[in-house]
């Protein structure tokens, strides 16, 4: 479960991703991922932080705005927009291919009436398609949140969504 | 043209005759007549069933599937017809046992607790210690070879002893990791690194989380023993920003190495220190090149650099670069423990060692098992993943994730190690073994490939941002009942200039799923596109609303 951006604090969630990572270039990623984890995405309020506090042409330090944002728009794991309260994330590669996840895909998104990438209107749900998980031996695979669903049936689909609020 | 769609080869050798072939040849006819397959089938004879063990004739091969069974009475011909060819399903009661088809699986030791038996030196101790540890770890042989490598060797034996096995990159491309590790030591240089490729994304690929998740420590000990060998003093695992679990178990590990000063300062009181650091990824295939691995940590775009020059010379902050897949590693220590004489009585003279393997699919076993090289897809299909699922029958395999190869049935006995693969065009990859059966459709099956490699092509190079849309269109289209014939030309053509022109392997490979289904199932593939018809039912062969890319 995922807080509303406005509830925290942009400038502190950022202070402390840095503390934690450092302010080296190899620590950009593993703060932006930081940043995603806590606020749910990354708004353009956050680039303008991390930079804020990373530049420093004193000490021989640049950053700009727009190297935060390419990176956000490269890796997967990264959103520059806002999602649902749960992502619903679901493998569409091979290995589950072969075992039917084309059925358990369709049943997600017409119980949940959302195309791929969309979020629900009540912010709910946002459902996405991933690249494999490396759980292949347990397809077809389903990722809520941090929450894994294996060997999943379409019958399985709506008592898995009844367990989030 | 009268079209057959299978076809029964029957041993007559003059044993297999002796045991009742002919006898067997009159009742099959009988019961393809029966059940009115005599147009449809074909039965023909085998003379040379090469030395295969007696126990198993007279034996019966049908095609396309390249099912073998044995050895099959005349009693049992309207068994084996009624199943196979009437039903559709493998009679897996006749089945031969692989093991006498082939005789590799004689190779491994017995094991108790694995069952079937495996050689176990990668996976060793995934499973079976805490692997939050460190104490269980070296209870069973852990952090010894690291202490062996730094007070008994010198860095040039180490690598004498790796080159002297003949252990190759388990990362897909197979390179002996002797050489480059050498390539690494000779290049002067007062800083320089060693990178884990823990970046394992390969779709079916999960062989190197169990290692993480099972033997953090293996790959902490086997990264310094690397950076002794090659002179350096940092190292980074590259972990896949999915492998949540794995990303806590290798920080506690480190954490507990620089405890116990396995790494840190003089470490095993020589002059020696390696730091280690971890570094999760954020969500792209592509990162699992090694170029891009590097720009990756680096805090950049994973976009594959232009190669020459290689991590070798030029790697992390333009420093000579050791990068290692985490099954490579894991090989080491016991390499270094047990001696290269002793790896190489695994697997073939020309792929020593064992390889971890994923198994998927249509199949009653899924998980991973780790053999000795060479053992074939027959014998993991019917001994490791316990056959085909009932009413299953192997239509084809894909070895080695997206970026490998789809192979039909009948190349099942093919041995699955570096060379008889690549002789046979075939690529092992990364050790993904995709058994599909009949119901998958060859073309739907390539759309979605096509699919995870536009979704995943960094866009840095043209041939590979555009080619892999074309091809993935170029595919769809013919799910959609709109193929012609002339387009397959074309999609052929465009792949080779894809494998010839594009910057990675990502772009290099794309094509593979348009090349092989066009090699070894263009029948079915023109079955879409001249009928109008897909074989297995699957394509919607008319044109869906396409739904919008996930941003």
């Amino acid at each position: 479960m995922i807080a509303p951006t406005k509830e925290k604090d942009v400038s502190a969630v950022v202070r402390a991703a840095i503390e934690k990572h450092g302010s080296n270039r190899d620590a950009l990623i593993p703060i932006l991922s930081e940043i995603n984890q806590a606020l749910g995405y990354i708004p353009g309020e956050a680039f303008r932080e991390v930079r804020k506090q990373i530049h420093n042409p004193a000490e021989q330090v640049y950053l700009a705005e727009s190297q935060l944002f390419t990176l956000a728009s490269f890796y997967d794991m990264l959103s520059t927009k806002p999602r649902g309260r749960h992502v619903i994330k679901f493998c569409e590669n091979a290995p589950c291919h072969v075992v039917g996840s084309k059925a358990v895909w369709d049943t997600l998104r017409e119980t949940l009436h959302l195309k791929n990438g969309e979020t629900t209107p009540d912010d709910k749900w946002t459902l996405v398609t991933t690249s494999c998980l490396g759980l292949c031996s347990v397809g077809p695979v389903v990722l809520i949140d941090d929450d894994l669903y294996g060997n999943i049936t379409p019958e399985q689909v709506d008592g898995i969504l009844a367990r989030y609020e | 043209m009268q079209t057959k769609r299978a076809m029964i080869l029957v041993s007559n050798d003059a044993e297999s005759v002796r045991l009742g072939a002919n006898e067997l040849i009159a009742h099959l006819t009988e019961a393809l007549n029966a059940y009115g397959l005599q147009d449809e089938v074909e039965i023909s004879t085998l003379s040379d069933v090469g030395n295969l063990n007696l126990n198993i004739l007279p034996l019966v091969a049908v095609y396309p599937e390249a099912t073998i069974y044995g050895p099959v009475k005349a009693g049992d011909a309207r068994y084996l017809v009624e199943e196979h060819l009437y039903k559709g399903r493998v009679a897996n009661d006749l089945l031969a046992p692989p093991k006498q088809l082939s005789g590799n699986i004689g190779w491994l030791r017995a094991h108790k607790g694995y069952n079937p038996a495996e050689q176990r030196i990668v996976l060793e101790r995934a499973g079976r210690i805490d692997p939050d540890s460190i104490e269980e770890f070296i209870s069973e042989n852990g952090y010894q070879a690291l202490g062996k490598a730094l007070t008994e060797m010198t860095p040039e034996q180490v690598i004498e002893t790796i080159e002297k096995s003949g252990l190759q990159g388990r990362g897909g491309a197979g390179f002996p990791a002797g050489r480059k590790w050498r390539f690494v030591r000779g290049t002067p240089s007062e800083k320089k690194y060693v990178v884990c490729n823990a970046d394992e994304s390969e779709p079916g690929t999960f062989k190197d989380r169990i290692v993480l998740e099972g033997d953090p420590h293996a790959i902490v000990e086997a990264m310094a023993i690397a950076a002794y060998a090659i002179g350096a003093d940092e190292g980074y695992i590259y972990i896949r920003g999915e492998y949540g679990v794995a990303y806590h178990r290798l920080e506690r590990a480190i954490h507990q190495a620089e405890e116990f000063g396995f790494l840190g300062k003089n470490i095993f009181g020589t002059d020696f220190n390696f730091h280690l650091h971890i570094h999760a990824g954020a969500g792209a295939y592509v990162c699992g090149e090694e170029t891009a691995l590097i720009e990756s940590i680096e805090g950049k775009r994973g976009e594959p650099r232009a190669r020459p020059p290689y991590p070798t010379t030029n790697g992390l902050w333009n420093k000579p670069t050791l990068v290692n897949n985490v099954e490579t590693l894991a090989n080491i220590p016991a390499i270094l423990r047990n001696g290269a004489e002793w790896y190489k009585s695994f697997g073939t003279p020309s792929s020593p060692g064992t390889k971890v393997y994923t198994i998927m699919g249509n199949v009653n076993f899924t998980g991973v098992i780790e053999v000795p090289m060479g053992i074939t897809l027959r014998e993991v299909i019917n001994i490791y993943a316990k056959g085909m699922k009932p009413g299953s029958m192997l239509k084809l395999a894909q070895t080695g994730g997206s970026s490998g190869s789809i192979i039909p049935a009948s190349l099942q006995d093919t041995p699955m190690d570096f060379e008889s693969f690549r002789k046979a065009g075939v690529s092992l990859g990364s050790g993904a073994l995709l058994i599909a059966d009949q119901n998958t459709c060859i073309v739907d099956l390539a759309k979605v490939l096509l699919q995870f490699f536009r979704f995943e092509s960094c866009g840095k190079c043209t041939p590979c941002r555009i080619g892999t849309q074309r091809l993935y269109e170029g595919v769809e289209r013919i799910t959609q009942g709109q193929g012609k014939l002339e387009d397959l030309d074309k999609l052929l053509s465009l792949g080779q200039e894809m494998e010839r022109a594009s910057n990675c392997g990502l772009g290099q490979t794309a094509s593979v799923p348009v090349r092989d289904m066009l090699k070894h199932f263009r029948t079915e593939v023109e079955a879409h596109i001249r009928l109008g018809v897909c074989p297995t039912g699957i394509c919607p062969m008319t044109v869906e609303e396409e739904e919008p890319v996930a941003a």
